[in-house]
């Protein structure tokens, strides 16, 4: 009796046991729990793409199902001038906005995280650009950069600065400007306002022994506040340069990629051969050019978001 | 090093004053205590030593020079932190050499303090380390060696031992007292702990709600403690309280509110006159109390034994007294025993003012 009991618990451990194991096992079930999410990114963001990549080699117009073509498309469009006036656009355009709206944003976040009357609403406006949807906020830039009713204009006429009206979005240098600025103004909460969270989990008392250290405000930036923030700032840096270099609704609203494709963009370029051009395979061939330069700001974020070494080992 | 003297300093934020005028004269190379309930205003007055909180009212000197608007990088003090503040992102070394650095010392002589300062506090293996890969106590000796580095005039500690275990406060405890006197440097200690005060203070400043309720040497605050607040706040367990009154007659006796009466066996001067019938506090400490036949009558309720010696909480006329005795009685809740204040060792307090009555 003794004897046996030891085998009858071992046989009902060894029956439970393929159940009981699979349910225990990490790798089984994550991957069923993770099905249902990568079956709905495959379905609507994998397929597309290949879809995409797919058209992108083939003749296809609006109205005819086109035949592979292999490269021809990139063919062609390496010997487009206008395809490589809107990369340098997008490059122009990625770069000066990126580099203006984290320097201003961070300048808005140092600014934010000091003790301010009524801190609250202040942060909440800030958040302001970045909730408006973007077509009514290039809508109101449209009627700012105006021609003949332009607002800017109207006042520097009224100092007395300027003798006529600024061509904001007819001259090709202007326009550029124009619309890196409206970019600007809409992309910075979120830069703004992802460092301020960023510098809020810097503790007080390192500012205070680095103070007592006998920093200056500016060291005590330089050597706590900067290397501190440079986790965040690769987060949002990344995604910001994605944003940017991705942008359509502003220009499309603003200036549809002129005077003379100043202001194309690679998306705007693609869609609109893509859409009234009707060269559905040439469009999807200049949003596939733009993959090598995304998937090389992903790779920047991946190694920009790696721990540092500082950051391993321990707990807080 | 440097002598500190505080001259009727107060705070306000604001409207609300946390600091009402506070003195204390810190002479070279002392080793001073400030404890408090939390909220009496201990690490705001180290704050402003500091130079982190500005001085509403009054002076602070270092070394005779008064600091008020001296900023904090001036006025040659090194402060250890709670959360001891180590810069995350720097090494060991970096983060105790990074004073140095900014004063733009050459790098030979950062290397040569960083290093001596490592040896004395048993760091020397640790220096390529970051901050996280670091124990408790060791963040706790890398932060006292980023003070030491810098040779300061005067060491400041803002509850420097409230994030360790207990048996790591106690050796850390320990640790520090040793440094001090070897460094041999001013040193401001602010705690909540009144033990961590006890065994490392040279004096004790005693806060409370902004206010300072005395200043003195370890064994004098237990020993005679100016009032009620210090004496129920140096100690543990805290000493017992029993509100009555005074009965001056051939031998004078105190009545507690709950009838207890226990002859005041050393009748103190003064007694008698005016003090007849008047409201006072007895205090007595529970390692004063004994076992005696002709003492008041007390029930145990609870008996918790620590090894060393055993802690009883008695009812004696209606308040909650407590005993601890090195003899191992034994005991149990219900039991009815006899106690006496050892001859000499209670305290009578005024208990409207809760000054202390007895000089």
């Amino acid at each position: 009796m003794v004897a046996e009991i030891p085998s009858v618990t071992a046989d009902s451990a060894y029956r439970m046991s393929l159940w009981s194991r699979l349910m225990t096992d990490r790798n089984f079930l994550g991957f069923w729990f993770m099905l249902p999410a990568a079956a709905v990114l495959i379905l609507f963001l994998a397929w597309p793409l290949v879809l995409g990549i797919w058209l992108s080699m083939t003749d296809t117009t609006i109205g005819r199902p086109g035949v592979f073509i292999g490269l021809e498309n990139f063919d062609w469009l390496s010997d487009d001038p206008v395809f490589w006036l809107a990369v340098f656009n997008t490059f122009l355009y990625t770069t000066v906005a990126s580099i203006v709206k984290f320097l201003l944003g961070l300048w808005l976040a140092l600014l934010l995280n000091k003790h301010l009357p009524f801190k609250a609403l202040l942060r909440a406006i800030v958040l302001l650009p970045w909730i408006v949807p973007t077509v009514l906020s290039a809508i109101a830039f449209w009627w700012i950069y105006d021609a003949q009713f332009s607002i800017i204009s109207w006042v520097l006429l009224k100092f007395g600065w300027i003798t006529a009206n600024v061509n904001f979005l007819g001259d090709p240098d202007n326009a550029r400007a124009s619309v890196i600025a409206a970019n600007v103004w809409r992309g910075i909460p979120f830069v703004a306002i992802t460092l301020l969270a960023g510098l809020q989990t810097i503790s007080p008392s390192l500012h205070e022994a680095a103070t007592i250290d006998g920093a200056s405000g500016w060291q005590r930036f330089r050597y706590v506040t900067m290397p501190l923030l440079t986790p965040i700032i690769a987060v949002v840096m990344t995604f910001s340069v994605l944003f940017t270099f991705t942008d359509f609704q502003l220009i499309y609203v603003l200036t549809r990629g002129g005077p003379l494709n100043a202001t194309h963009l690679m998306a705007t370029l693609s869609f609109q051969r893509a859409i009234p051009g009707g060269q559905l395979g040439e469009g999807a061939a200049i949003a596939v050019a733009m993959i090598p330069f995304l998937l090389a700001a992903i790779l920047f974020s991946y190694f920009g978001l790696q721990r540092r070494k500082w950051q391993q080992g321990g707990r807080d | 090093m440097a002598a500190v003297d505080i001259v009727g300093v107060r705070k306000a934020f604001g409207a609300t004053e946390v600091i009402h005028g506070v003195d204390i004269a810190i002479a070279d190379g002392q080793f001073v205590v400030l404890v408090g309930p939390s909220g009496c205003g201990k690490s705001t007055l180290l704050r402003m030593l500091a130079g982190l909180e500005s001085i509403t009212d009054g002076t602070i000197s270092i070394d005779g020079k008064v600091v008020n608007l001296v900023p904090p990088k001036e006025r040659d003090i090194a402060m250890v932190f709670q959360n001891y503040a180590l810069y995350p992102h720097m090494s060991v070394f970096d983060n105790m050499g990074f004073s140095l650095k900014l004063r733009g010392a050459p790098k030979a002589e950062i290397d040569r303090r960083v290093k001596e300062a490592a040896a004395i506090l048993d760091l020397d293996r640790l220096l390529e380390r970051f901050p996280r890969q670091l124990s408790g106590g060791q963040r706790q000796r890398v932060a006292m060696g980023r003070a030491i580095v810098r040779d300061p005039k005067v060491f400041l500690f803002d509850e420097p031992l409230s994030n360790l275990d207990a048996k790591l406060r106690v050796a850390m405890r320990t640790e520090i007292r040793a440094l001090h006197q070897r460094l041999r440097s001013t040193t401001v200690y602010v705690t909540h702990d009144q033990i961590e005060a006890m065994t490392m203070a040279d004096k004790i400043v005693v806060m409370h709600d902004g206010r300072v309720e005395q200043i003195g040497e370890p064994l004098e605050l237990y020993d005679r403690p100016d009032n009620l607040f210090v004496a129920g706040f140096i100690g543990s367990p805290a000493m017992n309280f029993l509100p009555g009154r005074i009965e001056a007659g051939a031998g004078p006796r105190f009545v507690s509110d709950g009838g207890v009466s226990l002859p005041l066996v050393a009748p103190p001067g003064g007694v008698g006159s005016g003090i007849d019938g008047r409201p006072v506090v007895l205090g007595v400490r529970p390692e004063h109390l004994h076992l005696a036949d002709e003492g008041a009558a007390a029930e145990v309720l609870v008996v918790e034994p620590t090894g060393s010696e055993i802690q009883v909480f008695t009812k004696l006329g209606g308040a909650d007294v407590m005993a601890v005795f090195r003899e191992r009685h034994r005991f149990r809740p219900g039991d009815r025993i006899r106690v006496a204040p050892l001859p000499g060792q209670i305290h009578l307090f005024d208990a409207e003012s809760g000054r202390r009555l007895v000089p």
